[in-house]
C-alpha cells in the first residue's frame, strides 16, 4: 500500500472507461463497480467487503444504477485496489460518454412475473459493449421483464420490457374463467361460449392468462422485448417512444449496437447531446428506418418522437 | 367438499394458509378455496398453480367473492 506523500504510481489504463469519480475531499474518489443487472455473487460481496473496509470510508452507497460505489478511496490506492477486487473477478465500471453498465431486474428464473431473461441480456451487453465511447454523450440501456416494467425502461437511451404474445386453444379451454378475472387490462372477457375473448387493443402482453391458466389452453404465441428509444432523466427529462415490438431476446446486443451506430452518425460535430435529442432533430422516422433493415419483422411501422416531460424547469435548448 | 375460507386474509398470507391446509390432504383430494375479490383471486390461484395443483374452476357467489376449486397435486 503506497503511503501519503509517496510518489503514486498509477496505472492510468484502469482509469480509462472511468468508473473512478472525483470525490469533495482532497485525494479522494468514489469508485464505481462494475455490476450488471445488479447481481452480485456471494463471494464477490464478501471481497467487495474486505475491500471497502480496507481502503474505503464506513459505508458502501448502492447507487440507483444498481452498481456498489466504495466511497473514499485514496487515488494513491487505485492500483491496489483494483488487483483485489480482480481476485474475485470484480470490475470497475464506468462514467462519461460511454455505454453504461445495463440494469435489470431480477428476470425470470426466480421471479414469477418474468418473461424473458434479463439477467442473459444484460450479462451479453455488459461483456459486448460496456464502455463503448459514443463520442457524445452517456448511453444507459436497461431491460425489465414484464409490463411492471421496474427499471423503468423508457427513460434510459434504449430500455427493453418482456412481453408475451398470447394464443388460445379453445379445444383445451375448461371454461374455468380465470384468465378474464387475472386480466387486468380487460382484454380477456367470457363469451357466451363459456370460452375466452380476446381483444387485441387493451392487451399488454402481459402472461398472466397464460401464468394462471390451469390447462395450458393459453400459450405464449411469441415472446420478446418491446423496445423504448431515446428516453433519459436528470435535466430535461424525455420518456423513451417505441420502435420495436417482440424482438426476439437474442437480437438485443445487435440491436443496442444499431441504435448506437446511428446516433454516433447522426449526432457527428454537435458533442455533447443525448439520443433522445437527436432523434427530436432528426425525426424518429430516419431511425425508424435504419432500424427496420436488421429487424423488419420487429421495428413498428410509425412511432413518435420522445416525449417531453412539460413540468420541467428551465426551456429546452432543443426544442420538439 | 372442503371449503377452505380466506375472506378477509391479505397476501401472501391466504396463499400461505391454503398451502398449509392443502398439505393435509392427499394428492387428488379436491377442496373449494373461498377468495376476496381484486388482489387474492389474481395471486393465489397462480401460485398454487406454481406449486403444482390443478386449478378446476372459478365461481363468483352472490355475495361478490369467489370460489376456487382445486384438486392437490403431487407432493
Amino acid at each position: 500500500m503506497a503511503e501519503p506523500g509517496e510518489k503514486p504510481s498509477i496505472d492510468l489504463n484502469n482509469l480509462k472507461a472511468g468508473g473512478f469519480i472525483k470525490e469533495r475531499g482532497k485525494d479522494l474518489f468514489t469508485i464505481r463497480l462494475r455490476v450488471p443487472g445488479g447481481r452480485m455473487a456471494i463471494p464477490r460481496l464478501k471481497k467487495i467487503a474486505q475491500v471497502a473496509e480496507k481502503y474505503g470510508g464506513e459505508f458502501i452507497h448502492l447507487s440507483v444504477r444498481q452498481s456498489m460505489e466504495l466511497i473514499n478511496i485514496n487515488f494513491r490506492h487505485f492500483d491496489a485496489v483494483v488487483e483485489e477486487l480482480g481476485e474475485a473477478d470484480q470490475k470497475v465500471a464506468s462514467c462519461g460518454a460511454r455505454v453504461r453498465v445495463p440494469v435489470a431486474c431480477g428476470g425470470c428464473e426466480y421471479n414469477p412475473n418474468g418473461l424473458v431473461d434479463t439477467q442473459k441480456s444484460a450479462l451479453e451487453v455488459d461483456q459486448k459493449l460496456f464502455g463503448t465511447p459514443t463520442g457524445h454523450h452517456k448511453f444507459k440501456v436497461a431491460f425489465a421483464g414484464c409490463p411492471f416494467d421496474c427499471p423503468k425502461s423508457a427513460t434510459n437511451d434504449v430500455g427493453f420490457q418482456g412481453a408475451l404474445l398470447p394464443r388460445l386453444d379453445k379445444d383445451a379451454c375448461i371454461s374455468c374463467g380465470l384468465c378474464a378475472k387475472n386480466c387486468a387490462p380487460g382484454a380477456i372477457t367470457m363469451g357466451k361460449d363459456k370460452k375466452p375473448l380476446f381483444k387485441d387493443d387493451p392487451c399488454i402482453w402481459c402472461g398472466d392468462c397464460v401464468k394462471v391458466c390451469p390447462t395450458g389452453a393459453w400459450e405464449a404465441k411469441q415472446t420478446g422485448y418491446n423496445v423504448r428509444i431515446g428516453g433519459k432523466w436528470g435535466r430535461n427529462p424525455l420518456v423513451g417512444s417505441l420502435f420495436a415490438t417482440l424482438l426476439p431476446q437474442e437480437e438485443a446486443v445487435e440491436f443496442i449496437a444499431q441504435v448506437l451506430a446511428w446516433y454516433q452518425e447522426k449526432a457527428g460535430g454537435q458533442g455533447r447531446i443525448r439520443l433522445g435529442d437527436i432523434i427530436i432533430q432528426e425525426g424518429p422516422q430516419l431511425l425508424l428506418a435504419h432500424l427496420r433493415e436488421k429487424f423488419p419483422h420487429s421495428v413498428v411501422t410509425e412511432t413518435i418522437p420522445p416525449q417531453v416531460i412539460d413540468t420541467q424547469i428551465g426551456s429546452r435548448k432543443i426544442k420538439p | 367438499m372442503t371449503t377452505i375460507d380466506l375472506r378477509g386474509v391479505s397476501c401472501p398470507t391466504n396463499f400461505v394458509k391454503a398451502k398449509l391446509a392443502l398439505e393435509e390432504l392427499e394428492t387428488g383430494d379436491r377442496v373449494e378455496i373461498l377468495l376476496d375479490d381484486g388482489e387474492a383471486v389474481k395471486n393465489v390461484p397462480r401460485s398454487l398453480k406454481g406449486e403444482g395443483h390443478k386449478l378446476l374452476g372459478l365461481r363468483e357467489t352472490a355475495e361478490g367473492h369467489y370460489l376456487l376449486e382445486v384438486e392437490k397435486g403431487e407432493e
